[in-house]
């Protein structure tokens, strides 16, 4: 007890009552909702008589099916005009806040939350989504959950759970210049593989994580989940108190203050012990794409797309060839070079402000290959108002890109917008899965600057090769 | 809700042997926008099930006769890893599994495993391979859940390491929700000492 992580200081704080076999009632201080998991676990809440514990802590939006048309409303998709329906019904009766199309407040539920200060240090955040994740990047304790437990969640305001076990990945020295937080996050599963995390809450700490900014820690832990953890966090520092600061859900005046002081005890004891620790060289990590389809079969953009015969036993040598077929792609040929027929930015991962600022930096005054579909979706309302505050709207539309209407769009294709079968995408999101992008999608998973890139050259390449910057 | 009291589950046992099989692959997006729970199980692993074209791929082991309607799957590392969508489960269910054996799986879909009355067992790569030989033809895996084994016909009883708890709930098909409403004193007490602990925590969930 002397010594505690930041996990377990999150985790202490909020045991209800043990329940034995260690076992507990984990309390829950917010819940977020979204189209395609928020109406049945709110409609199983009510079908059982129920009703919400706590329904000032519960916010909904919807994004997964909501279409990203420019001009859209929630009927543009008919399915997910349904799901939206459902959605708004639902939170009306049972007095959940609901962020709506076209309201400040709307857009990917990661994004959403951070950026109105719904999310907090110290606080524990779910959501029937497993990049719930994402909101680690502040230090919060936030995961994924299915739609039983979210049911349960809403009408306890606790889930049963168990300790998960800790892994913590110290991330030493500086990342190199353009090398970027999405480019770290695929380093670290390429190398370590996407079970390293699973049964566990990963810490990311070191100096390399100190120097990120805050939505580049969002980034970062929004792929914790494709290293198989449940949760990834991030120490809350001075970085993160001023970005909170003057959100709208936030804490304000006093009551910041005293935030603040409970927010600085959360970082992990020196000497506190983790299950696993695992060490990164940030000098190393270089700009990196998938090439396959698991988020682990990375490749650096100067590399070359690896050989199954140097696969390390039978089942990933299989799972190589499997990819290769699906992707259309020869083992030993340089990943450079490699034709591309749609870029997708947007997602959790990447679609914050500062997402778009970089990409916007590569595609200033060029053009979108004329082979090539460009779309860029913002997270959320209020980041699609600030990017066009900046203009930077007009340098994706001169360039060539589609500037869309905020939500998960392409990155989950629950919304009928997909990448052609057999068509190969570069995109911002987070998993390559084989059909995720829409049945027989190829998807290589690269950070923004990166996919801008692959929109003017039509192929995937090194960012300096379009923007002239040497890194 | 409407669990399924699970003790003795007895069929034939497919093996899909391949790493990281994901909830995108276990049942596709656009499935569950379009149809409710009980009706996923057609669209159960759909993209490995049929061909481009929509046929059935007679290639693909559970299309095989003997293991059409099989209670149980061998599976390999990470299985259900990926999309928190419980519509994985319900999908599976659908096609009738009540049981998945796997080195490893996913957090959320091990979970999401007990709330739809389907038992997830893990247990090494190796044994998953010998009891997957000895089903090849279809010949029928037994999970006992009182006494914690697995067996195949032809070989020995094999122990497997179940959460007490988990085990309880799933042989007695308990419901969570109402076994934690009788805390709700002691939730609703935490949460008073909270709101003193921690003002900001609570104070700004306003409607503005």
């Amino acid at each position: 007890m002397s010594t505690r992580t930041i996990f377990d200081k999150l985790w202490d704080a909020h045991v209800v009552r043990e329940l034995g076999g260690g076992w507990v009632l984990l309390h829950i201080d917010r819940h977020l909702l979204h189209d395609l998991s928020g109406p049945p676990a709110l409609a199983e809440v009510a079908e059982r008589g129920l009703r919400l514990h706590d329904a000032d802590l519960a916010f909904s939006t919807p994004d997964h099916a909501v279409s990203s048309k420019p001009g859209r409303v929630a009927t543009t998709f008919p399915l997910g005009g349904k799901l939206h329906d459902a959605l708004s019904l639902r939170s009306n009766e049972m007095n959940v806040r609901m962020f709506d199309l076209g309201q400040p407040g709307q857009g990917i539920v990661h994004v959403v939350g951070p950026e109105l200060g719904i999310v907090l240090p110290g606080l524990t955040v779910i959501c029937g989504d497993s990049h719930t994740c994402t909101n680690g990047g502040l230090g919060a304790l936030a995961f994924g959950i299915g739609s039983s437990e979210s049911t349960h969640a809403l009408a306890t305001q606790t889930l049963r759970m168990q300790k998960p076990k800790q892994l913590r990945i110290r991330c030493d020295g500086v990342l190199g210049p353009g090398v970027t937080a999405k480019d770290l996050a695929l380093h670290i599963i390429g190398k370590l593989g996407t079970a390293a995390g699973v049964g566990s809450v990963v810490e990311f700490c070191g100096a390399a994580i100190e120097a990120l900014e805050v939505e580049e820690r969002l980034t970062l832990c929004n792929l914790a989940v494709e290293l198989g953890a449940r949760a990834g966090i991030i120490a809350p520092d001075d970085k993160t108190f001023a970005f909170i600061k003057g959100k709208r859900f936030a804490p304000a005046a006093e009551a910041f203050e005293e935030a603040v002081v409970h927010w600085r005890s959360l970082a992990s004891d020196d000497g506190a012990r983790y299950d696993r620790e695992e060490r990164i060289d940030a000098a190393k990590v270089r700009p990196t794409i998938t090439w396959g389809t698991s988020p682990e079969q990375v490749v650096t953009v100067d590399g070359r797309v690896p050989d199954p015969a140097n696969a390390k036993d039978p089942a990933q040598r299989d799972a190589m060839i499997a990819a290769l077929d699906y992707m259309g792609l020869q083992a030993g040929e340089p990943i450079a070079g490699t034709p591309v027929d749609w870029v997708f930015i947007g997602s959790c991962a990447n679609s914050r402000i500062s997402d778009l600022r970089a990409a916007a930096e590569v595609v200033r005054g060029k053009k979108v290959s004329a082979f090539v579909t460009a779309w860029v979706v913002p997270g959320s309302e209020n980041v699609k108002r600030a990017a066009e505050a900046e203009g930077l709207d007009k340098i994706f539309k001169a360039a060539g890109f589609a500037w869309r209407e905020p939500g998960c769009s392409m990155c989950v294709a629950a919304n009928g917008e997909q990448v052609p079968p057999g068509k190969r995408s570069v995109s911002t999101s987070n998993r390559n899965f084989v059909g995720r992008q829409g049945p027989g999608a190829r998807t290589h998973l690269a950070s923004p600057a990166m996919a801008a890139a692959a929109a003017i050259a039509g192929a995937i390449v090194d960012v300096p090769e379009i923007s002239g910057v040497s890194s | 809700m409407n669990l399924q009291p699970f003790t003795v589950v007895a069929g034939a046992a497919p093996y899909l042997p391949q790493a990281n099989l994901d909830t995108d692959v276990i049942i596709r997006i656009e499935r569950l926008t379009a149809l409710a729970r009980d009706a996923l199980g057609p669209f159960a692993l759909e993209s490995l099930r049929y061909r481009p074209d929509g046929s059935e791929d007679p290639g693909f082991v559970m299309n095989q006769a003997h293991f059409r309607s099989a209670p149980f799957l061998l599976a390999g590392e990470n299985f259900g890893c990926g999309s928190s969508r419980e519509g994985a489960v319900w999908a599976l269910r659908g096609i009738g599994i009540r049981c998945v054996v796997a080195p490893s799986f996913g957090d959320i879909f091990f979970s999401n495993c007990f709330q739809n009355g389907v038992l997830p067992v893990r247990l090494p790569a190796e044994q998953i391979r010998s009891l997957a030989e000895a089903c090849r033809g279809g010949e029928a895996l037994t999970v006992d859940l009182e006494r914690c084994v697995l067996s195949a016909a032809s070989g020995p009883e094999i122990p497997f390491m179940v959460d007490p708890l988990r085990r309880e709930g799933l042989i007695h098909g308990l419901d969570d929700i109402g076994l934690t409403l009788k805390h709700n004193d002691e939730i609703l007490a935490w949460q008073r000492v909270d709101r003193q602990r921690r003002p900001w925590a609570w104070s700004t969930v306003t409607r503005l």
